[in-house]
């Protein structure tokens, strides 16, 4: 299965992730909106966060989720690798995320070829059928 | 959805369904045929819902599909009946353009253009992951954002006349830095005085028309061939970070259920959240108001070491293109004040009105229009009729037709680049793949969204400037 996939959209960059789990869908959507910025691919995964986060509903959940990403980068110049452990929990009324962000501090190896300034609620879906999908547009 | 042809220019979508009122479309009839692939008409549509909103929803030349609202887009509330939205302020609060002027024509600086751009690109952080110069305490972070450019002035960076040509003097007062979250506090903190990548630029430019010689003189652009600087950023993370997090806090306190878009999300403005969001994003527009502050300071130095001298470099205005203020506009025929929300739009304001610096009152206010990367841009003057017609607004820039990846697919950075420099323009930037993305086919056409301006009387024409070089974060 592919992890991610790149759609059609005027001034954004919309994406469709993919997984036979909803944590796999999560780990992907990470990955394309890393794929945004730098290669993840090639990043080290030298540093870790432990990083924790919740949502009154998956849509808030992967929107804070994916956020992660890009403060880690504003206020630490992290570049995430991939996310490992990552577990979704119901916990109250609360959805609750946890999971280790691998990767690497920005430096001249890596090449960074663009922004993500924001994750959007626009035209976001969750979807379960044979496998879990999520979309997410992401203000570039 | 029904859609009426009011004029050559104007557009309307008649109120139907829960529309509070109606909207209003400025466009042409070749820039409505993008804007009908896209969500913008049924965003106009969902915004003419809203709570207390106020004569028209209106819909800028340059518009396309946004979140919630869409770029372009325009929308007053009544001040006690109506919402303040984050979706309609966008999320990089006061992204904006500053340009100034300088007593050198093209000519003085064809031979040093490349080192000019060399050092800009030298003084200016650009680009993604790039951190500030300066390192700043938590304490002084806050204080920036209070101030806004009234910090930078006081710590050496341009003028006290730098701060009479900016919209608001460079500072919103309502701005309570103590309402930011610790996340947007850090993420400003590193990168304040950096232009940020995406759509970002600094150009240096040469005006090659002048439409309105009066107007043109008073605002400092005397002759064709002059040289120009335009900057073009915003608040960057910390502003990203103020609308996610109040998105966020609105959600949770009054729910998504009946809104037609999440991104449509508000609080009343009398309510705490909404108040406390308007101070929050009055410190983010206050952030950016430095930031472009610091890095015309740093534009006058390069000019002052490449070209010997930086004297006449002064201010031709500083506009918002994205933010929320509270304003007085004729409402059935009385003064009233409401929140206006412009996203993606520029203030327009024609002469008389007292927001706007004193030497320019007798004409209307600059408004600066960038184009994309390589074609023109445009400096047009504010209306009074712009207020009865938006109040007081008008378009921000090109407005995208393609998406990013498209743009990817389509053009090569290196081909962009050749066919730039074989029109005399110089290019310096961070990312080849940024340069693909912004290529300027990816664009509306700029000269035909600044005709619409003009036509509808939005925004008259005053200058057309063209790029000589420009720096890419």
């Amino acid at each position: 299965m592919e992890r991610y996939r790149f759609l059609r959209h005027t001034a954004d960059a919309k994406f469709q992730a993919f997984g036979a789990t909803l944590e796999e869908a999560f780990i992907n959507a990470a990955l394309a909106t890393a794929s945004l910025m730098w290669d993840w691919e090639k990043i080290e995964k030298k540093i870790e966060y432990r990083i924790e986060v919740s949502g009154k509903d998956l849509m808030q959940l992967l929107s804070s989720f994916l956020e992660e990403i890009i403060y880690l980068l504003d206020s630490k110049m992290f570049l995430l690798g991939f996310p490992e452990n990552l577990r979704i929990e119901k916990k109250g009324g609360l959805h609750v995320l946890k999971a280790l962000f691998k990767g690497d501090k920005y430096s001249d190896k890596y090449k960074i070829h663009g922004d993500v300034k924001a994750i959007t609620y626009n035209e976001m879906e969750i979807e379960q059928s044979v496998h879990f999908m999520v979309q997410v547009v992401v203000d570039v | 959805m029904e859609l009426k042809r009011i004029n050559d220019h104007t557009w309307e979508i008649p109120k139907e369904g829960d529309m509070k009122v109606p909207a209003l479309i400025y466009t042409s009839a070749k820039l409505l045929e993008s804007v009908r692939r896209d969500m913008t008409l049924k965003q106009a549509k969902n915004v003419a819902c809203l709570r207390g909103i106020q004569r028209k929803s209106y819909v800028m030349p340059d518009a396309h599909q946004g979140y919630g609202f869409p770029i372009g887009g325009v929308a007053a509330f009544d001040m006690d009946d109506g919402i303040i939205s984050p979706g309609g302020v966008g999320y990089d609060i006061n992204c904006g353009v500053r340009l100034l002027r300088t007593n050198y024509t093209e000519r003085d600086i064809h031979e040093r253009r490349a080192q000019l751009l060399a050092e800009m690109f030298k003084a200016v952080p650009a680009g993604v992951g790039k951190g500030g110069i300066t390192r700043l305490s938590r304490n002084v972070l806050l204080e920036v954002c209070v101030k806004g450019a009234e910090w930078a002035v006081e710590n050496n960076y341009g003028t006290r006349e730098d701060l009479q040509r900016t919209e608001e003097g460079g500072r919103m007062k309502a701005a309570d830095p103590s309402y930011l979250s610790p996340r947007a506090v850090e993420r400003g903190i590193p990168q304040l005085g950096t232009l940020g990548a995406g759509n970002h630029f600094l150009e240096i430019q040469k005006v090659s028309e002048i439409y309105d010689e009066q107007v043109s003189r008073v605002f400092g652009i005397q002759s064709v061939g002059q040289v120009l600087v335009m900057i073009h950023c915003g608040s960057r993370g910390l502003g990203h970070q103020v609308a996610s997090d109040y998105i966020r806090l609105m959600e949770n306190k009054f729910g998504t259920r009946g809104l037609p878009d999440r991104e449509l999300i508000n609080a009343p403005i009398r309510s705490q959240l909404g108040e406390q969001y308007y101070k929050s994003m009055s410190a983010a527009v206050n952030y950016a108001f430095a930031n472009r502050q610091m890095i015309a300071h740093w534009v006058r130095d390069v000019f002052s070491k490449v070209m010997g001298s930086s004297k006449g470099m002064s201010q031709v205005y500083d506009v918002c293109h994205n933010v929320a203020k509270f304003e007085k506009h004729k409402i059935d025929g009385k003064d009233k004040e409401v929140c206006i929300h412009r996203k993606g739009a520029t203030r327009s304001f024609g002469p008389g009105r007292e927001e706007i610096p004193e030497v320019y009152r007798s004409v209307g206010q600059p408004v600066i229009i960038p184009g994309s990367m390589g074609t023109a841009s445009y400096i047009l003057v504010g209306t009074s009729d712009a207020e009865e017609l938006s109040f007081g607004s008008t378009a921000h820039g090109a407005g995208r037709v393609m998406s990013r990846h498209e743009a990817l697919r389509r053009f090569r950075g290196e081909q962009i680049k050749q066919e730039m420099e074989s029109r005399g323009i110089e290019l310096k930037f961070t990312s080849w793949r940024g340069v693909a993305e912004e290529a300027s086919g990816a664009y509306k056409d700029v000269d035909e969204v600044v005709k619409v301006s003009h036509k509808a009387g939005l925004g008259k024409l005053v200058a057309k400037v063209v790029p000589v070089g420009v720096m890419k974060g």
